[in-house]
């Protein structure tokens, strides 16, 4: 058992941290679409772009300078592609705000694969997140314990942002019904901007952690998290954030595990099976709320 | 009452099927010219992939338009289905002398016969080729349909987004297997196909003559495709198609069952996909799993977009147009220098920066597209120039009226 | 009116989202040539009833026939064991459930329009009505691509037309569905409904939204319809003058259960009729 536990571990371990960082992405996903009722395809490449603002501000700032700034840049970026990409769509069908979104995710990787010249950019070491620490018999690199802490740490605030303050029962509202929420009197604006606000922050993060654990980045680097991260908020009920929490995790630990039996190429299809099987057992998620279409 | 209709539409209608068939022919003859008669100028080379292309584009965004513009359901699985096709289409094309080198991780694989040479055995080598590649384009499409029909039991109960991931995820899923080396003795794992029929094999033997078909033959599929694809969409269940887009609720209420005619739209726009994807197969000339990845999807969609959602003819001018630009028209951005002067931004990758940002601009200020969701109609073109002529006749007659008092 | 025979009978239905029952165990029946109507103040389950009997809805509870013959009936099951507040519970526990889709029993035969006119908006007023004769036309996909069954598109565009020209619609049929005035939009909608030659016709609030004059004309159009193609009616209606006028018996819902029934004449001096109604009688 023992045996079983320590030749395990490490994929273990890998899986809680990856988990951790599809968490913060998945976040981003699960909000936007609570209250767009949009899947936010650009948002993976957002991170993507995350990582790569790091690699070119490190060239020649100091390392916890280019931190914030990766934090406030992805921000803005966020915020950005929101006042001109889905804006102007908002009362568009859904479809058209779909594949605007698909338009922006493919503007992001041209652009990243423009200034990058296509060649991998490598990832700067944060010296504290790369410190190599012993766990059992695994030896890993600090941020493997990092992420899940500071994940949940950053889900509690959110969820206390969400249950307790004015925006965050703002934000409750406008999920619920938008065009009742707008009559209300509520800055519909306002709440979707720091929606993308609070989800770009999280995916910054995201990108932190992430692209520690990884030598490069590309401009596709976003794209298979990013859907990864979707389908947690999906398995975890779309529009819930402690669902896209706990679907992440699950995501992450079995990859890493199906990766450990040996099946890398499956570690990618998996994610995809289980979003298909909750699709169909439970197309709601695990915590989202059943609606009815009314006729 | 039924034929006072017919008569009143029949002189336009037959007049623009007319030019339709001139119009055909005439591609036809220049494609065979290019073929075979004309020099190899740095122009041709350049015309003719981007021609072979776009044909090939021109059938999958059809065939997604066929899903996506006429029966409202956004499946993004379109790549998958293509993956199929081109694998289907390789396996079954590649000469069985060639096995052992091309499945060399596989001993050989399973798959040991090639359906052009056998067919070569009979009937000469070129008709054997001609023949066994179009059996295996529609073999690509069948399997394309059959995987289509399994994947649609259970993702066609779902609602729009949830029913666009799905798809993009079964076409992830196809993606790991086609590339799993367990199932290396057929689809040669992660490594490529190589050494089957391509267009460049498409010869034609009139009389001692062997004359070149490369860029004619993806041109007379992807027409004969997109023809039953627009006679499909004009019949009765075409218009079925549309009212599940327009309102499902409705059209449940009228009798339509929704399932059955999801699963058909479905079944036979995947069937199409296979076929483009055998066909692109062709083009390249090798086939891996990797590029058929979502990004493919995105890029097809994205062409719908541009020719206008619920638009035959947008999809195929939108497709030449894209491959055109992308391939042949904006290579100047990523050379350096544009005229002979040098520009400095200009570099590798500057097209695709370009052309994104084109994108987005259509789909935030025309998001109707290049046609909306109308259909370039030759009949209506008559009837308009028609019109012109009468009232220019009207003019005339006037005009003489006047002169005469 | 008894030796006509019975089209439609709804026994015992029950319809409960979670815990809120819409329809409580309404029972009601429609005879051969009939109008019936089926009022009731807003939200009393009308329109749930009317989805219930067309399929978009299966009953928690219940069974409904049509032309003498099953055709839904439902108990409660899973987690609407333990929800159910209905009555009758266990009336159909021992027979078959039947759920047939929307379009399956629109091919039996019963037909309807919707409160809030749901046409086909890409498409012109022929194609709306050309649509509701597919599901009847002998083709299938590979000989309706490649015209071979042209005869029956034939015979189909001929049956549009007529219809069309019998409604008055025929100078608008290259129209698009939705740029037409509101009052031709309902008569659209009723003549799709009639395009899939129904047996039954549900109306869900008809007059919805038309001036007086155009009411008086509704009531002899629905006499008329009725007459020329042997049809019989279930309405919701909530303009009370076209109800009395046309009706030959009426059910009130309140609350989603049925309150009273009755020929319009016992159904205006009915005291809980009234209490359901005051005030709002008044406003109309």
């Amino acid at each position: 058992m023992s045996e079983l536990i320590s030749a395990n571990l490490p994929y273990l371990l890998a899986g809680i941290s990856v988990g951790g960082q599809y968490a913060l992405i998945a976040i981003g996903y699960t909000m936007v679409y609570g209250i767009l009722r949009l899947i936010n395809f650009a948002h993976g490449d957002v991170f993507m772009v995350a990582g790569l603002i790091m690699v070119y501000a490190t060239a020649s700032l100091p390392i916890y300078v280019s931190v914030v700034l990766v934090l406030v840049f992805t921000v803005i970026l966020g915020v950005l592609i929101e006042k001109v990409a889905y804006k102007p769509l908002r009362s568009a069908p859904r479809m058209s705000v779909m594949i605007s979104a698909i338009g922006v995710s493919y503007l992001l990787q041209n652009c990243a694969l423009y200034f990058t010249g296509g060649l991998p950019q490598i990832y700067p070491t944060i010296p504290f997140l790369s410190k190599v620490i012993k766990i059992g018999s695994a030896s890993t690199k600090m941020v493997t314990v990092i992420t899940p802490i500071l994940t949940l740490a950053l889900v509690f605030a959110l969820v206390f942002l969400i249950k307790k303050t004015k925006i965050g029962m703002a934000m409750r509202a406008v999920s619920k019904d938008f065009e009742t929420s707008e009559l209300m009197g509520i800055k519909i604006n306002n709440v979707i901007s720091m929606t993308f606000v609070i989800g770009c922050f999280l995916a910054a993060v995201g990108s932190l952690l992430y692209f520690s654990n990884y030598p490069s980045v590309i401009p596709t680097s976003g794209a298979m998290p990013g859907l990864k991260a979707f389908v947690a908020a999906v398995f975890g009920g779309i529009g819930s954030v402690p669902g896209a929490v706990i679907g992440a995790f699950i995501i992450g630990i079995c990859e890493n595990i199906i990766k450990g039996m040996g099946l890398t190429v499956f570690s990618d299809a998996f994610t995809f099976v289980l979003l298909i099987i909750i699709l169909l057992v439970k197309p709601t998620g695990i915590f989202g709320e059943k609606s009815t279409d009314k006729v | 009452m039924g034929k006072k209709l017919k008569t009143k539409a029949a002189p336009e209608q037959r007049a623009s099927t007319i030019i339709t068939i001139v119009l055909l022919a005439a591609l036809y003859i220049f494609l065979f010219a290019l073929d075979n008669a004309l020099p190899t100028t740095p122009t041709t080379v350049m015309l003719i992939p981007v021609l072979q292309k776009g044909a090939i584009y021109a059938l999958v965004c059809v065939s997604m338009n066929l899903l996506n513009g006429f029966t409202g359901l956004f499946s993004l699985g379109q790549a998958g289905f293509m993956l199929i096709g081109a694998y289907a289409y390789a396996i079954f094309c590649i000469p069985a002398g060639q096995h052992a080198a091309v499945y060399q991780y596989f001993e050989g694989g399973v798959v040991q016969f090639s359906i052009p040479e056998m067919l070569s055995g009979v009937l000469g080598e070129n008709a054997g080729a001609f023949l066994g590649a179009i059996i295996c384009i529609i073999i690509a499409g069948i399997v394309a349909a059959i995987f289509a029909a399994l994947i649609g039991i259970p993702v066609l109960r779902l609602k729009s987004d949830y029913l666009a991931i799905a798809t993009l995820g079964f076409a992830e899923i196809l993606r790991a297997f086609f590339q799993w080396d367990g199932l290396g003795k057929i689809t040669n794992g992660s490594n490529l196909l190589r050494k089957y029929v391509n267009f460049h094999n498409i010869k034609i033997q009139i009389g001692g003559m062997i004359y070149q078909l490369d860029t004619i033959f993806p041109f007379f599929i992807a027409t004969l495709s997109i023809l039953i694809i627009v006679l499909l969409v004009n019949s009765s269940y075409g218009r079925a198609f549309k009212s599940i887009r327009d309102d499902e609720i409705a059209a449940e209420a009228m009798g339509i069952n929704l399932f059955k005619h999801k699963m058909l739209s479905f079944v036979i726009s995947s069937f199409f996909a296979g076929v483009g994807g055998a066909l692109l197969a062709m083009f390249q000339t090798t086939v891996q799993a990797a590029p058929f990845r979502a990004s493919m999807t995105y890029e097809i969609l994205l062409m719908v977009v541009i020719g206008g959602i619920g638009s035959i003819s947008g999809s195929c001018i939108a497709s030449f147009l894209y491959i055109a630009c992308s391939e042949w028209w904006l290579r100047f951005l990523d050379s350096g220098s544009f005229m002979g002067m040098t520009v400095p931004f200009f570099r590798d990758g500057f097209r695709k920066v370009v052309f994104s940002v084109v994108i987005m601009i259509i789909v935030l200020f025309f998001s109707r597209g290049i046609m909306g969701d109308k259909e370039l109609s030759l009949a209506g073109m008559i009837r308009k120039f028609k019109k012109k002529k009468e009232v220019k006749a009207a003019k005339v007659a006037a005009g003489k009226e006047g002169d005469a008092k | 009116m008894s030796d006509r025979q019975n089209v439609l009978r709804v026994e015992n239905a029950t319809m409960q989202f979670g815990g809120v029952v819409a329809v409580n165990n309404l029972s009601l029946e429609v005879n051969q040539g009939e109008i019936v109507a089926l009022i009731g103040p807003n939200g009393a389950g009308k329109t749930t009833a009317f989805n219930v009997i067309t399929g978009v809805y299966q009953p928690t509870n219940g069974e409904i026939s049509f032309m003498g013959k099953p055709m839904i009936r439902n108990h409660p099951r899973g987690k609407m064991e333990k929800l159910y507040k209905g009555q009758n519970g266990d009336l159909y526990r021992h027979g078959h459930t039947l759920a047939p889709t929307p379009d399956h029993i629109t091919k039996l035969g019963i037909a309807r329009t919707f409160q809030n006119i749901r046409l086909w908006k890409s498409m012109t007023v022929f194609e709306n009505v050309i649509i509701a004769k597919h599901m009847r036309a002998k083709h299938n996909i590979f000989t309706s691509t490649f015209r071979l069954s042209h005869k029956e598109e034939a015979r189909m565009r001929e049956e549009t037309e007529a219809l069309l020209r019998e409604q008055g619609l025929w100078h608008l049929k290259d129209e698009l569905a939705t740029s037409l005035p509101y009052g031709y939009q309902r008569r659209l909608e009723i003549a799709r409904a009639l395009a899939t030659d129904p047996k039954l016709l549900l109306l869900d609030e008809p007059a919805a939204g038309m001036n007086p004059q155009e009411t008086l004309e509704l009531a002899d159009f629905i006499h008329e319809i009725r007459d020329k193609y042997n049809l019989t009616i279930l309405l919701i209606e909530h303009h009370m003058d076209l109800v009395m006028n046309i009706s030959d018996r009426i059910y009130v819902l309140d609350f989603g259960s049925l309150i009273a029934q009755g020929l319009p004449a016992e159904i205006q001096k009915n005291q809980h009729v009234i209490d359901a109604y005051l005030g709002v009688v008044e406003d109309e």
